[in-house]
């Protein structure tokens, strides 16, 4: 049954099977081949006396080098902690102020509110900072809550509307869901409100508006409509809408009142990186 | 009616009646959904079995046809179809993922469509659908040619091809629905396991009977492969899916390994699905494709035994290079690495064996596009074969792992090798199977080949990129000891690599379709192949 022959093309012997047609060469391993296996079970051999391998009854080989993962991860993070420390207890005793006029301390700062921000901050405010509707933008000139550095650290501490007991905290009436204001009054005060910073609403009565704007919102956004941030009332003359400046939106804002909400990081980070995200922000857009 | 097709009337009969209680009395609306199917596909299978019984009229498929073995085909022509309908979808479904991750908004907003439930359709529509289906087509086909035999059964080889495939319809209508255990490459609950559990205890029957019957003094290597990935893939499913239903009208199920054991259990599945499902079986594809298109010899026998049962051996043990850095235990991560470190010439010693049989054919490559096809396979099978130990060395992965690199990594090895094998023996499966000369056109092949190539080529490459970026990335201090990128801002730089990876899927679709169509054509319009009969009344010259 077996019948060995030679290869015509490459003169070596088959080693006589035969299935469907398809024969075997007799060919020996190649020797590289052979060589390189043999070499990459010796590493493996050498490998496991090296390093942790082989599970005991209640522990397990360690290997000559004594090394361990953990250990040597532990380490690691030891020493970037170490690393960071003595710019960062510099920090902790430090005012704001302080920290912004040392260079060393100040590019500290930056570096540690960088890496803060775009891990905690940019998922709502963008990583460049530049916000989107609901979201303040960091990169202008207007706040909120104030721009100064001990205002932008305490709303980050804090949080807007957040669960933190000294949370910032305003609520604008919802003129329209609770029915403070009918639709065409609403129609005529965001014609009012557009108005002062050039934009118009169409069939809006300004004047209706003026006088409704005088009996419902002066409180908070002020008589003269810039706002006030010890309240969080944001300044209506501009052209800086938190969601959205054209006529739909400003109609809807009055009637549902948004009030957003930002979490408080007083609990979550600890108050140099607080203190080092006040001065990247403020260092984006902040004030005086 | 004979024994084997009262038996299986009698097993779908109560299988009927069974998913027909489960569909009243379901917990959640999947399972009722699920019942359905089953109740459908069990009575549509005695249909089938009664059809089947009344056409034979009592007679018997013999087991040779003018002294030639008569061998059965029809399983196979189903299997075959099957896998380039899977592969179509699947490839479809991995672009539009890969569109997702490049263009977010392409979610939809929907349960059904977002990332989360399309990607295991896709991982499962390409390796278990698509690749799945080769490997049943081929090595009933193999198995038969290289035994000379016919395979046993009348229903057994049906029951096999068509349980499986509606194995992959509860799989993929679940994953869409939400339902899930969880396990990467093994996503489907409990009742979609036991099912594919008795369809492959099928076909290791089928496989063994077969080979049991053959006339030949020795077994092919191919069959050693094909043995060892069903016999491997069994265990694999049995002990990975050992899993508890809360209700058995019900999808849920809690899997029984908990913690880190769990998580060892996952990969030393998942990665020997990879070495198993995705190598074994198809080196078994390679093995008889590859001598037989070239018409040469296999370069070496001996080479073939030592790196089969080095192979066997080694792959087993691999597993835990997934878990490197993780809770699993150090020492166990060594081994996984060591063994895989090993691991690396037994799988070239496929590739040699692969290439080296073209030794007085390299000719045949530059006319003849599926041997093409078949040898750049090869090729790929060598490249991964020695980025996978590379990968799994533990400094290496400390860089790799979680990144795109590993992506890149598994699709040069399953468009690359998985794909381009599959696709060489289909091209040369279709024509034999339905009496045909050859393929419709060669030409269309060569279309075929050098633009999917093109889209793996743009694959790899922007994951390489996109992945050894992202490591780097999410490893850089700054001099004063913080991380110099934020998470998303590596996200951010991804975003091109993304676009050219889709790009790079939307050409190897375009080449499968071009396959399609070819295929179809070669059913419907081929050139018959010609008999020993018409050769015989050929007149004398």
């Amino acid at each position: 049954m077996a019948h060995e022959e030679i290869d015509k093309v490459t003169g070596v012997s088959t080693t006589g099977h035969e299935w469907d047609g398809i024969k075997e060469l007799n060919n020996p391993l190649p020797r590289w081949w052979l060589w390189v296996f043999y070499a990459c079970i010796a590493f493996a051999v050498g490998y496991v006396f090296v390093y942790p391998a082989v599970p005991l009854v209640s522990s397990y080989t360690t290997g000559f080098l004594g090394h361990s993962q953990r250990a040597s991860a532990l380490a690691d993070a030891e020493a970037g902690k170490a690393a960071r420390a003595e710019v960062g207890k510099q920090l902790a005793n430090a005012s704001l102020d302080q920290i912004k006029s040392d260079p060393k301390m100040l590019e500290f700062a930056m570096a540690q509110g960088r890496a803060a921000f775009g891990d905690n901050c940019a998922p709502c405010h963008g990583s460049g900072a530049t916000g989107s509707k609901g979201y303040p933008n960091l990169q202008d000139d207007d706040w909120l809550w104030g721009g100064k550095l001990t205002d932008i650290e305490h709303t980050i501490t804090v949080g807007v509307r957040s669960t933190s007991p000294d949370t910032r905290m305003n609520d604008m009436p919802r003129f329209g869901t609770d029915g403070l204001l009918d639709a065409k009054q609403i129609r005529n005060v965001a014609g009012f409100v557009l108005s002062l910073s050039g934009g118009s609403v169409k069939g809006a009565d300004v004047a209706a508006g003026k006088q409704i704007f005088a009996e419902n919102c002066t409180a908070c956004h002020g008589e003269d409509a810039k706002g006030s941030t010890d309240l969080g009332a944001p300044n209506l003359t501009d052209k800086i809408w938190l969601y959205g400046g054209d006529e739909a939106s400003v109609i809807n804002t009055i009637t549902v009142a948004h009030r957003g909400v930002m979490p408080t990081w007083g609990g979550k980070l600890d108050p140099v990186t607080i203190k080092s995200l006040a001065i990247y922000v403020h260092d984006l857009g902040g004030g005086t | 009616m004979s024994l084997e097709e009262i038996g299986y009337s009698v097993f779908l009969g109560l299988l009927f009646l069974y998913c027909v209680l489960a569909a009243g009395k379901a917990v959640d609306p999947v399972f009722a959904f699920h019942a359905t199917i089953g109740a459908i596909a069990s009575a549509a299978g005695i249909f089938l079995i009664v059809r089947s019984f009344i056409d034979r009229d009592g007679r018997v498929e013999p087991e040779e046809v003018n002294g030639k073995p008569n061998y059965n085909l029809g399983p196979i022509k189903f299997a075959s179809i099957a896998a380039m309908f899977w592969g179509l979808a699947g490839f479809s479904v991995g672009i539009w993922i890969a569109l997702e991750l490049a263009y977010p908004v392409l979610n939809l907003g929907l349960p059904w469509t977002t990332f989360g439930r399309l990607r295991p359709l896709h991982t499962s529509a390409v390796i278990f659908a698509f690749g799945g289906n080769v490997l049943l087509a081929t090595s009933f086909y193999v198995v038969q040619r290289t035994s000379r035999a016919r395979m046993p059964g009348l229903v057994t080889p049906w029951f096999v091809i068509l349980g499986y495939n509606v194995f992959i319809v509860i799989a993929g209508t679940g994953y869409l629905l939400g339902v899930t255990q969880s396990k990467e490459y093994a996503e489907p609950e409990w009742y979609a396991d036991l099912w594919l559990t008795v369809v492959w205890v099928a076909y290791l029957l089928v496989f063994l009977a077969t080979l049991w019957k053959r006339k030949e003094p020795h077994i092919y290597v191919a069959n050693w492969f094909y043995l060892a990935f069903i016999v491997t893939i069994a265990m694999l499913h049995l002990v990975n899916n050992a899993a508890v239903p809360v209700s058995f009208f019900g999808s849920k199920s809690y899997v029984v390994w908990s913690g880190v054991q769990d998580a060892m259990v996952q990969w030393w599945y998942g990665h020997n699905a990879v070495g198993f499902f995705l190598t074994a079986g198809f080196l078994a594809i390679m093995y008889y494709f590859v001598p037989k298109r070239a018409n040469r010899p296999v370069y070496s026998y001996r080479l073939s035994i030592i790196h089969f049962w080095a192979l066997i051996f080694l792959y087993i043990w691999a597993g835990p290079h997934h878990l490197h850095y993780t809770a699993l235990p150090e020492w166990a991560s060594t081994l996984g690495m060591v063994f895989s470190v090993m691991l690396w010439m037994p799988s070239w010693g496929g590739m040699i064996n692969g290439l080296m049989t073209l030794s007085g054919a390299w000719d045949k490559l530059r006319t003849d596009p599926v041997l093409r096809l078949l040898v750049v396979s090869v090729a790929f099978y060598g490249m991964s074969t020695f980025e996978g130990p590379l990968m799994s060395v533990k400094s290496v992965n400390s860089l790799s792992h979680y990144t795109d690199w590993t992506i890149g990594h598994v699709h040069s090895g399953a468009l690359g090798w998985v794909g381009y094998v599959s696709f060489g023996a289909l091209y040369c499966l279709v024509p034999w199977i339905y009496g045909k000369r050859d393929v419709y056109s060669l030409k269309l092949v060569d279309w075929h080949f050098w633009i999917s190539t093109l889209g793996i080529v743009l694959y790899i490459t922007s994951m390489w990129v996109s992945g050894i970026m992202q490591g780097l990335m999410w490893r850089a201090y700054t001099n004063l000891g913080f991380l110099q990128y934020s998470f998303v801002e590596t996200v951010e730089a991804m975003h091109p690599y993304y676009v050219i990876r889709a790009l790079g899927g939307i050409l190897f679709l375009t080449g499968a379709v071009i396959m399609a169509v070819n295929l179809y054509l070669t059913i419907r319009h081929g050139e018959a192949e010609k008999t020993a009969a018409d050769v015989a009344l050929a007149p004398a010259e």
